[in-house]
């Protein structure tokens, strides 16, 4: 469309011409330099493969295999009786049977050690719809929230984009392996308050992404303590709670609510999704969980600008709430994803490179510290487009997920063919031994 | 669980979330509260509350759910449509599936007779038309700037377009004397208005055709409203989710048409809003759409629409659904007849109770006219007597004051969320009523009017409470649609769903007691 040049432009609004969207970070970057020569086996077996994208491929097969096996599913969602109240069903309580099917999947995620109300789940359309509606309830425009760093690209956006939110960065570093301190904490609250900014809350994810570890349970109760005395909110984003390899390695903030009688629950939110651990984010399936009567209800009320399709929710409350299928599913899902993310590390240590232990997630931290021309971000960067241009792997740069120590990179695993993997991986062989030969 | 109340950290809230820019505190919302809790059933609870104060559209899904049925390969869970399984559920980018767009371009298209045709590339997925209105505040106004919006309108553009993103909306003040149209005059004192009171004005919001009136614009109005907008240079977003629900033979002209006629028009301040929850009867699809002129509002509509994307399920099933030029063509050619008719028995079974209604040509609903039978000329007289049709005529109908209608006396009646038998006994009721208003009213005093009142809540009562065993049987009838309660009171409640909430009594009643 071409705009008249000789009128002034009416303008548009401060948040639409500004940048916080985000989209100029190289994390975005990288994915657009695959879009424009994505990697194909046959067609293009030279191009860009994907690895800066969090997605689990891995377990498509056992979502398959339930639709096809049941197929009064399809008959529930397309059938003669459901049809019209389903298609004319838009009470941001969503479906019953949805939000108890959510609910019983989240607590066979947590090995049925915590119970959810399904009373307390609203539904959005993802969980990027979640952290921002969270968000808006929790914290007024020029607030402030507490975001332990290296953190997902996409908070950026989501967190205070429209909201008008600051993020203050709660730093970790390698030292003790990204854990969260009761120092950082209060550092990072200190510069907050230097800058005349009010906290009012902490989001965490855990399972961390980028790092891919779950958070251990001293840490969970310090950051407990230090929410409460500080008087904020606490956010816990456990959209990976499925993906974790092993269950017992995964304690849920829910967990150590319960412990404490839920003792200043009301402060809690958790975020889920399906995103990741079904492998699912098409269907724009997310989760609040709030411990807070008046954020349930004004969560609801918000949600009426992003409810899941009630399509999706008539066609998922069978297979969620059926516990044979989901027990076998978050099983099958960890052993794979376990197995893929010891064969990535094996591998990657064959040819020289370390990355941080990890327990969880689609993707590991990879270390290339001692790949770097010089310690910094730019050095980092440099390297990040090298990989880009000369191995053609899109991988993230921690900066762009605002770590603090350069030479750090988030590597996706999940999101392909073990085929596919296997070129990624030589690639990464070779460049290694071309290094090690110059 | 009990967690402790939160009253004394309600400070803990941001300001959005402790003020009341939900707008569910409106009498819009009081009237579904009363449907919810007694709702009508032909069968088991004849003297429920008959659901006329929510506009969706019943008439054609019977079309919709046989084309679903005849195509299975457009849903992902059945035999022939597995195999789009993993690509659909892994679909996740904000431009949404190109058939999709396409799809919808072609429809939106066709809607208006094929004068239109709609760039796939310029169309964005919002949740839902209440996504579409609040993603466009945030793309072309500023916290505290205002768009002007013709009254009467639909009471959730309140909540949509300015509950979070903090822009404001300043009535332009429309009357029955010409029909509530639209004039310049209008548009100007509604912009100085807002100027003499330093709020700077970004746009206009206009729904065409129009929600409550059922009335779509002519020419010569949208060509006001363009040369006004041009003038101003400010936006202007006009909400199109009624026009496929066009009947009547009247054509519906859509500000695109005149775009193209005249290019002296600045396209770039244009966007429209659509939905698919009212032309296809989908609500529960949450399928919004954004469609701009403005390559720059495109392209931020589209970054946002992060917040809001519909599920690729849906956009695989509605691309080949809409893509479907037979259906399409069928369906609106229906959708059309059926409008029609419904509305037209409609406005002829009220005029033979003497009660009239706008003239209109679109919509789900019609625009009743009972001033004569207010007491007195004001909001609050129309409210008493909304309260009577609420818990006597148990009819939920809603009130032109939610509409922030100038003039008293007005109420929107939806027609289209119900089948022809209960759409007579809606009939009936409003027959009796009116007989028995006209009777009781005319030349008493207070007293008697208090009176005859009484009887009419005694009346209310007796039904209530040989509806309550019914009421506890089955609160969501197979039959008819399920409860669209959209409210919660607010409150810290013992639950958290909704609560059984008894229709409250009319004021009236209760004094006289």
């Amino acid at each position: 469309m071409v705009v008249k040049v000789y009128k002034p432009c009416v303008p548009l609004s401060a948040i639409a011409t500004s940048s916080t969207h985000g989209e100029d970070s190289p994390y975005f970057a990288g994915w657009r330099a695959y879009d424009e020569d994505p990697y194909d086996a046959t067609t293009n077996p030279s191009g860009v493969i994907q690895m800066g994208l969090a997605e689990n491929q891995v377990s498509f097969d056992l979502l398959e295999k339930y639709l096809e096996e049941h197929q009064e599913v399809s008959k529930l969602v397309n059938g003669i009786g459901g049809f019209r109240e389903n298609a004319l069903f838009q009470d941001y309580h969503g479906l019953n049977s949805f939000r108890k099917a959510m609910a019983s999947f989240m607590e066979e995620i947590r090995g049925g050690k915590v119970k959810f109300d399904s009373n307390r789940i609203v539904l959005t359309a993802g969980a990027t719809a979640a952290n921002e509606l969270l968000t808006f309830i929790i914290a007024n425009p020029g607030d402030a929230l507490l975001v332990p760093t290296p953190y997902y690209p996409g908070f950026d956006r989501d967190l205070r984009w429209r909201t008008g939110v600051n993020i203050i960065p709660v730093n970790c570093n390698s030292s003790n392996k990204f854990q969260i301190t009761k120092q950082a904490l209060e550092e990072a609250y200190a510069k907050a308050k230097k800058a005349d900014l009010q906290v009012k809350g902490l989001l965490m994810t855990n399972p961390s992404n980028p790092l891919g570890t779950a958070m251990t349970r001293p840490v969970l109760e310090e950051i407990l303590n230090f929410i409460s005395s500080k008087n904020m909110h606490l956010i816990s984003d456990e959209i990976y709670s499925g993906s974790v390899f092993s269950s017992e390695e995964f304690i849920s903030i829910a967990e150590i609510l319960e412990e404490r009688g839920y003792a200043d629950a009301q402060r809690v939110h958790i975020v889920y999704s399906l995103s990741k651990d079904l492998g699912l984010p098409g269907f724009r399936v997310g989760a609040i969980y709030s411990y807070n009567d008046a954020v349930v209800t004004t969560a609801r009320r918000m949600s009426s600008f992003t409810l899941v399709s009630s399509q999706t929710q008539k066609m998922l409350s069978p297979m969620l709430s059926d516990v044979t299928f989901t027990k076998n599913y978050i099983k099958t899902n960890r052993e794979r994803l376990k197995r893929r993310y010891n064969y990535v590390v094996e591998r990657l240590r064959e040819c020289g490179i370390e990355c941080l232990h990890g327990n969880a997630g689609l993707f590991c931290w990879m270390n290339l510290k001692p790949l770097l021309e010089e310690a910094t971000t730019d050095g980092e960067l440099k390297l990040w487009e090298t990989i880009l241009k000369d191995l053609k792997l899109d991988i993230s740069p921690g900066s762009s997920c605002h770590c603090t120590e350069p030479g750090w990179f988030r590597v996706c695993f999940a999101n392909m063919s073990i085929e596919t993997l296997d070129v990624a991986l030589s690639r990464f062989t070779s460049f290694m031994e071309k290094r090690r030969k110059t | 669980m009990g967690y402790q109340s939160v009253s004394e950290n309600s400070h803990l809230l941001s300001r959005i979330a402790a003020g009341d820019g939900h707008g569910e505190n409106s009498s819009y919302f009081d009237g579904w509260k009363a449907y919810d809790s007694n709702p009508f059933h032909p069968v088991s609870n004849p003297g429920g509350v008959i659901q006329m104060g929510l506009a969706e559209n019943l008439l054609c899904l019977d079309l919709i759910k046989e084309w679903i049925k005849e195509h299975p390969e457009a849903s992902i869970c059945t035999e022939e449509g597995l195999n789009y399984f993993e690509a659909v559920a892994n679909f996740q980018d904000y431009h949404g599936l190109p058939s999709f767009r396409q799809a919808l371009a072609r429809f939106m298209g066709k809607a208006r007779g094929g004068r239109v045709s709609f760039n796939p590339d310029s169309i964005v997925m919002s949740g839902g038309g209440t996504g579409a209105q609040e993603t466009l505040a945030f793309c072309l106004a500023d916290p505290g700037d205002a768009f002007l919006v013709p009254t009467p309108y639909y009471p959730a553009f309140d909540r949509d377009f300015c509950w979070r993103t903090g822009v404001r909306l300043l009535p332009i003040n429309c009357f029955s004397s010409n029909n509530f149209k639209l004039t310049k005059a209008a548009l100007e004192s509604a912009y100085e208005t807002a100027r003499k009171n330093n709020i700077r004005v970004k746009g206009v919001l206009m729904t065409n055709p129009s929600n409550p009136l059922g009335t779509t614009m002519d020419r010569d109005t949208l060509n006001t409203l363009l040369t006004f907008v041009n003038q101003k240079r400010i936006h202007l977003i006009c909400d199109e989710v009624f026009s496929g629900s066009v009947f009547n033979q009247a054509d519906f002209l859509s500000v695109c048409e005149l775009l193209d006629e005249e290019p002296s028009y600045d396209k770039s301040l244009i966007h429209i809003a659509y939905s698919l929850s009212k032309d296809l009867g989908l609500p529960g699809f949450r399928v919004g759409v954004i469609y701009s002129y403005n390559d720059t509002v495109v392209k931020c509509a589209r970054r946002m629409s992060s917040f809001g994307l519909v599920s690729s399920q849906t956009q695989h099933l509605l691309s080949h659904m809409l893509n479907d030029d037979d259906f399409t063509s069928k369906y609106l050619a229906e959708n059309k007849r059926r409008l029609h008719t419904r509305h037209e028995e409609f406005t002829s079974g009220l005029e033979k109770f003497g009660i009239k209604c706008l003239p209109s040509t679109a919509g789900l609903f019609i625009w009743m006219d009972l001033r004569q039978f207010l007491k007195e000329n004001t909001e609050n007289a129309e409210l008493k007597l909304w309260r009577v049709i609420i818990d006597d005529v148990k009819l939920n109908v809603s009130p032109g004051s939610s509409f922030r209608c100038t003039e008293p006396g007005w109420f929107r009646v939806c027609f289209a969320n119900m089948d022809d038998a209960t759409m007579h006994v809606a009939l009936k009721r409003i027959g009796d009523f009116a007989d028995k208003v006209k009777d009781e009213t005319t030349q008493l005093d207070d007293a008697t009017m208090h009176v005859a009142l009484k009887r009419i809540g005694d009346f209310a009562d007796k039904v209530k409470d040989e509806t309550t065993q019914l009421q506890q049987k089955k609160r969501f009838n197979k039959k008819l649609r399920l409860s669209f309660c959209r409210i919660n009171d607010g409150g810290i409640t013992q639950h958290l769903m909704s609560p059984h909430l008894q229709s409250p009594r009319s004021p009236l009643v209760k004094a006289s007691h």
